[in-house]
């Protein structure tokens, strides 16, 4: 092996240090589902895959379990592995995750898992380490970029060592921040995959479990103990006896900060728990005996505070620290003040949200969305997770739940209003990725079901929301390595759905006649689910911009200032002007794909000579 | 030396290579950075705002009233943002018109170039000849030739050196 002569230094964002760190600690097969903050760890592995010296599988896998499964059964072979997801993305793989805690890993694995505070991108801001509590999984807490690349290959040790499934957690503030990290030569491990057969273990039945279940419960208090994991002492100079501050992760990054710029660095005590799962039991005594008051700052869930049960504990239990949302440092700041009695900051600003987003201009879900709120005003719209939750802005999303979620919602929907005589139309959107995620159970479940609902698959061709990752149909995997493609409409037809149409939403005209035959469909007397495929690629795609007709789009004298074109359509290069309150197009945004024309009640949008 | 540095804008400015520009030159220079970005569904159009820490900090993020300069390429983020700053603050801001802050027509100039994302270099050029930030033209340019892909980086300089230059 070959040494390098000065360590080399790199900005890189948290996520990148961590796929880096995957490839030095000679991790074999990765596996993920994308999803913010998560994701470009895994693109961060596939961007560096020329550096590692083993051969290495890189899969974008349908969803979180299978991205999970596949690193689990590596992982038997003896070889690293890792399965990476967002924090929502853990309940998909929760079945295997759960059983993994009994039966462990032979070579290491770890689950990636980022999580959201705030939530910053997500349906809710659960706590991956309240999840590892209840799974029984060791789980670390990084409080930088830096130190998150570190943990790799201590975790890899470790999993190894104890034959567990150790959880990398971090969160948004450090998936996204940059920091300089110091790049290292991979590791040579020269494994050959070797599967040792145990069926009392790697397929235990439930005589063996209690068995395992032991042997879980004695890693765990072994584990709790390894010294590389303890909590990190900054020792106070007496200022405020028996006093301590704990936190872990991102926060107690913000509180260091905190503390130099009040002059408070090095005059109290100061914990940082690197593992918040399981807390050694010598620190939760060394806590109860040398201190009378604690504060403790964690994101999101109050888990160090409930383990460590300390009467003298001010945190999220006793509402000395918000409970919801982001432990932003001006909250810290709040809560230390009032810990320490300082004197108070500032009362914070309200917050104020900024521009919301939209779907870009040009968006051909924004087509196919203007055209299901016009055939249908009165519709129910269930929808998913991706780029097309905001469909919302234009009216035409009324629920978001989860991956998958839309279409037994929209059969759920249905049953519960046939049952009273009428129902109202009811128009489903699912994105083509979270289609093959969860979408298609859900699809066959609606259709033996006999639910008589519209499912829109909106096919952009790519996993818009988190970037650009491959899906099935288009035939491409990780790394553009070609692949065989799956169609949707074979699976479409596979799953007994009869009525299966194919449009490409700019064609306004046609897009609506085939909803309104949809409905027809669904309202006869042999109808039942009805499949609409609105097919345009994203147009954040170069290729896809390119490929298309682009005019320059202007306003004719003609408008009167409706506001349709900027309410309805809600296109961002549409905006009214606000000295002659009429409608305007910002040329800067503007993609010139003219689906606004027909949106114009008096013809005053105009394609003028062509780009 | 520390430093503390938003940018502000909305998705698809440029809002994430401005904010790698100057960290980048931080890194060039040996100090310690560390930034903190906006990714996911708020990129689609959305406010976004990255933090850039310069100096011996543990935290990327900026707490209110703390922060040296704000970048802001959305005029309209001036409300959202603005609190960040310090009161001494060096505020520089992308508008055609008049108002708070040291101002340039960034995406006018950008426009000009023919691409109005430029509009974050063209900020940039206008900070560095304010002296705001802690590096200098030549700093913020060999970082651009670092982080801009190989067919952009004229057009990335030039932009620099109209904001650089413009009154």
């Amino acid at each position: 092996m070959t040494t390098m002569k000065h360590p080399q230094i790199k900005l890189l964002m948290g996520n990148e240090a961590i796929g880096q760190g995957l490839i030095e600690a000679g991790c074999q097969v990765a596996a993920a589902y994308p999803g913010t903050p998560s994701t470009e760890i895994l693109q961060a592995v596939i961007d560096r895959r020329e550096q590692a010296v083993e051969p290495l599988h890189i899969e974008w896998s349908v969803n979180e379990k299978i991205a999970f499964e596949v690193a689990l059964a590596a992982s038997y072979t003896g070889k690293r592995s890792v399965a990476v997801m967002k924090q929502v993305g853990l309940n998909v793989a929760a079945d295997p995750f759960m059983r993994t805690a009994y039966l462990g890993v032979k070579g290491g694995m770890l689950t990636i898992v980022a999580d959201d505070p705030g939530p910053h991108s997500s349906q809710n801001e659960q706590d991956t380490r309240l999840f590892c509590l209840q799974a029984r999984v060791p789980v670390l807490d990084p409080a930088s970029p830096a130190e998150a690349k570190q943990l790799v290959p201590l975790a890899f040790a470790l999993s190894e060592q104890y034959e567990m499934n150790l959880v990398l957690r971090p969160t948004t503030r450090i998936c996204h921040s940059r920091q300089a990290v110091e790049l290292s030569e991979p590791l040579r491990l020269e494994r050959r995959a070797d599967f040792q057969k145990d069926p009392t273990r790697w397929a235990a039945t439930p005589a063996f479990l209690p068995q395992l279940h032991r042997k879980l419960n004695a890693n765990l208090e072994q584990i709790a103990g390894e010294p590389e994991l303890q909590p990190r002492l900054t020792a106070g100079d007496g200022s405020y006896p028996r006093t301590a501050l704990v936190a872990s992760g991102i926060v107690y990054a913000h509180l260091v900060d905190l503390l130099e710029e009040l002059g408070l660095t090095g005059r109290i005590d100061l914990f940082q728990v690197l593992m918040p799962y399981p807390l050694n039991p010598a620190f939760v005594s060394q806590l109860r005996e040398g201190y009378d008051r604690l504060l403790v700052l964690e994101e999101t869930y109050p888990v160090i505070e409930l383990q460590l049960a300390h009467p003298g504990a001010a945190g999220k239990q006793t509402g000395a620290v918000p409970r919801e949302g982001e432990l932003t440092p001006d909250l810290v700041h709040q809560v230390l003040a009032a810990f320490l009695g300082l004197p108070a900051p500032a009362e914070l600003e309200a917050e104020r949200r900024g521009q919301r987003p939209s779907l870009c201009p040009g968006c051909p879900h924004r087509a196919a969305f203007y055209s299901i709120k016009q055939c249908f005003p009165k519709g129910i719209f269930p929808s998913d997770i991706g780029c097309y939750t905001l469909g919302m802005n234009l009216g035409a999303v009324n629920t978001v739940h989860c991956m998958g979620a839309c279409i037994s919602q929209g059969a759920g929907f249905f049953q519960a209003y046939v049952q009273d005589g009428e129902f109202p139309t009811i128009v489903v959107t699912i994105g083509d990725s979270t289609f093959f995620h969860a979408g298609i159970p859900a699809l066959i479940n609606a259709v033996v079901q006999q639910a008589r609902i519209i499912v829109v698959i909106l096919d952009n061709a790519i996993t818009a929301m988190t970037g650009g990752q491959p899906v099935p149909h288009m035939g491409i995997a990780a790394a553009e390595k070609p692949t065989r493609a799956i169609a949707i409409e074979p699976l479409v037809r596979a799953s007994g759905v009869e009525f299966l149409e194919v449009c490409d939403p700019y064609d306004k005209e046609r897009f609506e006649a085939l909803l309104r035959q949809a409905d027809d469909y669904i309202r006869s007397s042999d109808g039942g689910v009805a499949v609409l495929i609105s097919r345009h690629g994203c147009i954040m795609q170069p290729g896809v911009r390119k490929g298309q007709e682009s005019a320059v789009i202007t306003i004719h004298d003609r408008c009167v200032g409706c506001r349709k074109c900027v309410d309805a359509f809600e296109c961002p290069a549409l905006m009214m002007d606000s000295e002659s309150n009429l409608a305007v197009i910002d040329q800067d945004r503007c993609i010139g794909c003219g689906t606004c024309i027909p949106v114009c009640p008096v013809a005053a949008i105009v394609k003028e000579e062509k780009r | 030396m520390k430093q503390q540095i938003i940018v502000s804008g909305i998705g698809g400015q440029g809002v994430l290579f401005l904010t790698r520009v100057i960290a980048q030159a931080a890194v060039n220079r040996g100090l310690p950075v560390l930034t903190s970005e906006t990714h996911g569904m708020a990129q689609r159009g959305g406010t976004v705002l990255s933090t850039i820490k310069v100096g011996a900090f543990a935290s990327p993020l900026i707490r209110a009233g703390q922060a040296d300069i704000g970048l802001l390429l959305w005029e309209a983020n001036l409300p959202v943002h603005q609190a960040l700053l310090k009161l001494e603050g060096k505020l520089l801001i992308n508008a055609g018109q008049d108002g708070a802050g040291e101002r340039i027509d960034a995406s006018g100039i950008a426009r000009e170039l023919g691409n109005a994302v430029l509009s974050n270099l063209v900020l940039l050029g206008l900070a560095v000849r304010q002296q705001a930030l802690f590096c200098s033209a030549a700093e913020c340019e060999t970082a651009i030739r670092q982080l801009a892909p190989a067919k952009f980086v004229e057009q990335n300089l030039a932009a620099f050196q109209l904001g650089m230059e413009k009154r």
